[in-house]
């Protein structure tokens, strides 16, 4: 399970704060946290109250490199913002993320495959998040086929299901899984998968208890990654766990403890 | 249409660990020897690095042993002498590496001290310029005291030192840590205890790149199917990125392979097995050509003849065969 540590996003209070005023230590110390926790990836986010998202992402990109050497997962609707971030980026990065609408995907798609990036492709277009597993994954095959066209390694595209809120939209929740699932099918090598999995839970009392139970049952049905709270200890040892249980990772008694060491 | 080479892209690799040091780096070899490094199964050399190749390390023990006559005949002028053996089986045989052991620490047999066994240790370093694996008796208590000695007392040579087990690693990881040894963690043919094993070792301090699995073997006809998996996954699990598998493996070929009756036969019951002095080494040399191939990198051998089909196996394995 590749964890991609969501922490690092303007939406968050401090670290909007921390934009505004240029001030580095909250993304630094939080950089540090994330990778210490076990995240593989550091998703970075400028958030929307930013005037100058190009100036604030090229800012973001280097003071989190002055401190981490985990790649990152450069997170923006402004893919101008995006390709000044991959420029400076120092190991090869993720986009997060491409639509599977075709001028969106004229401009991300290339930019990746010139950067050597991986792309976040969502299963939606300019009609919205599609209700069933059917049309996500009609729409991710679109993706695959961008993918094929533009010379994108397939293992480099993660195709996200789009997971909302269980308080508001529950029957997405199992549509998503077999869109997981057939996602698998569609060609070979597969595309990878990756799921914001802290949206399962907005606005729900028990966000951790939800986040870590459908991580869980997402991981069987083949989920690759996930861009969460790497500091939630118990959603860290899910993953771990899930990872034996799956039988992809060999078994001894520290294992969690490993987990985040990767 | 053209032929389409299909190739798995790993994520990681196999540690490189480093036997053995020069002068410069406080030791006394004439050279090191690296092993592991590889970025791809065993000698898929079309599809990553295989950067090192197995190395054999011939056993020489420093009291004489009780070996099956195939043996005796072939080191019967130094079998009393473990430096002339030592010396024997790097001029004439090609030993990359010298495997003593220690039986003469065991309090049940000649229950040397370990300043003897210290002093037999040191002579072999002065006769022979290749780097040393140590091991001692087996007893744990004993070895403990002759392995930390003799650590303290070769400091900086980068001895490889064997063995670590679940229940007895901490005097030898401690050892190795503060007099800058390698060292090999032993685990009972059982991945999962192989795996704890390097993690608590390397909480201890010492790092990665100083520890070798031994993953424990069954010779030809003996279990060798159990260890040959067992060798696999964790070859797996290195090159997936699980850095608690990334050592390198070495394997007791000689040992278990003379174990096994087909080897130490003699022959009078089973006359249509043919010669012992043939059939024995060749016991040996295919249990070292299998293990090879599920990825072993340092073979503890016995029998010159046995040492020059490995050799040989390794040479060719070791021919590219990129396309």
């Amino acid at each position: 399970m590749i964890i991609i540590g969501e922490r690092i996003n303007g939406m968050f209070k401090d670290i909007g704060q921390a934009v505004r005023d240029m001030d580095p230590k909250p993304l630094q110390e939080w950089a540090i946290k994330q990778q210490e926790a076990g995240a593989n990836y550091l998703d970075i986010n400028t958030g929307p109250n930013t005037d100058d998202q190009v100036t604030a992402m090229k800012w973001m990109v280097q003071v989190v490199q002055e401190v981490s050497d985990l790649p990152l997962c450069l997170d923006s609707t402004n893919y101008d913002a995006i390709e000044a971030g991959l420029e400076l980026c120092k190991k090869p990065a993720m986009i997060n993320s491409c639509p599977a609408e075709r001028p969106k995907i004229e401009r991300v798609f290339p930019m990746a495959v010139k950067h050597n990036a991986k792309i976040i492709g969502l299963t939606m277009d300019a009609k919205g998040i599609p209700k069933n597993a059917d049309n996500r994954i009609a729409l991710a095959m679109e993706l695959v086929a961008a993918a094929d066209e533009f010379g994108l390694p397939m293992e480099d595209l993660f195709i996200d299901p789009l997971i909302l809120p269980v308080n508001v939209a529950q029957d997405h929740a199992p549509e998503v899984m077999e869109a997981i699932r057939q996602v698998k099918l569609l060609s070979n090598p597969a595309p990878k998968t990756v799921l914001g999995l802290s949206n399962v839970s907005q606005k729900s009392p028990d966000r951790p208890l939800i986040n870590r139970t459908y991580l869980a049952m997402v991981m069987a049905c083949g989920l690759d990654s996930i861009i969460a709270d790497a500091n939630d200890d118990d959603l860290m040892a899910t993953a771990a766990t899930g990872e034996i249980l799956l039988n992809q990772s060999v078994y001894c008694d520290s294992y969690v403890k490993v987990f985040k060491s990767r | 249409m053209a032929f389409a080479v299909v190739k798995e892209r790993y994520s990681s690799k196999v540690n490189e660990v480093v036997l053995g040091a020069t002068s410069e780096k406080g030791g006394t070899r004439s050279h090191v020897i690296k092993v592991g490094g590889q970025t791809t199964l065993p000698y898929l050399h079309f599809e990553g690095e295989v950067p090192n190749k197995p190395i054999i390390a011939m056993e020489v023990t420093d009291v004489e042993p009780n070996w099956p006559a195939p043996l005796k005949e072939m080191f019967k002028d130094v079998y009393n002498d473990p430096t002339a053996w030592a010396k024997k089986c790097v001029e004439e045989y090609k030993a990359d590496v010298i495997y003593i052991v220690l039986n003469g620490a065991d309090p049940d047999g000649a229950n040397k001290t370990p300043e003897e066994c210290t002093e037999t240790v040191k002579a072999i370093l002065k006769a022979v310029g290749v780097p040393l694996i140590v091991k001692g008796c087996g007893e744990e208590e004993k070895d403990n005291e002759v392995l930390t000695k003799i650590a303290e007392e070769c400091a900086g040579e980068n001895l490889m030192i064997a063995n670590a087990e679940q229940e007895n690693y901490k005097s030898l990881a401690a050892a190795c840590m503060v007099h800058k040894h390698t060292l090999i963690a032993l685990s009972p043919l059982d991945i999962n205890i192989c795996k704890q094993l390097n993690i608590l070792i390397n909480e201890m301090g010492l790092p990665l790149d100083k520890i070798v699995i031994d993953p424990m073997i069954g010779g030809l006809g003996y279990g060798i199917e159990y260890a040959y998996s067992i060798m696999e996954r964790v070859r797996m699990g290195a090159l997936q990125g699980d850095k608690m598998l990334s050592m390198p493996m070495v394997c007791t070929v000689g040992y278990e392979a003379w174990r096994a009756k087909e080897a130490y036969s003699e022959g009078e019951e089973f006359q249509s097995w043919g010669e012992q002095s043939f059939r024995g080494p060749l016991w040996e040399a295919m249990t070292a050509a299998t293990l090879i191939q599920t990825g072993a990198d340092i073979l503890l051998m016995r029998h010159p003849q046995a040492v020059k089909l490995a050799q040989k196996n390794i040479a060719e394995l070791m021919e590219s065969n990129k396309y």
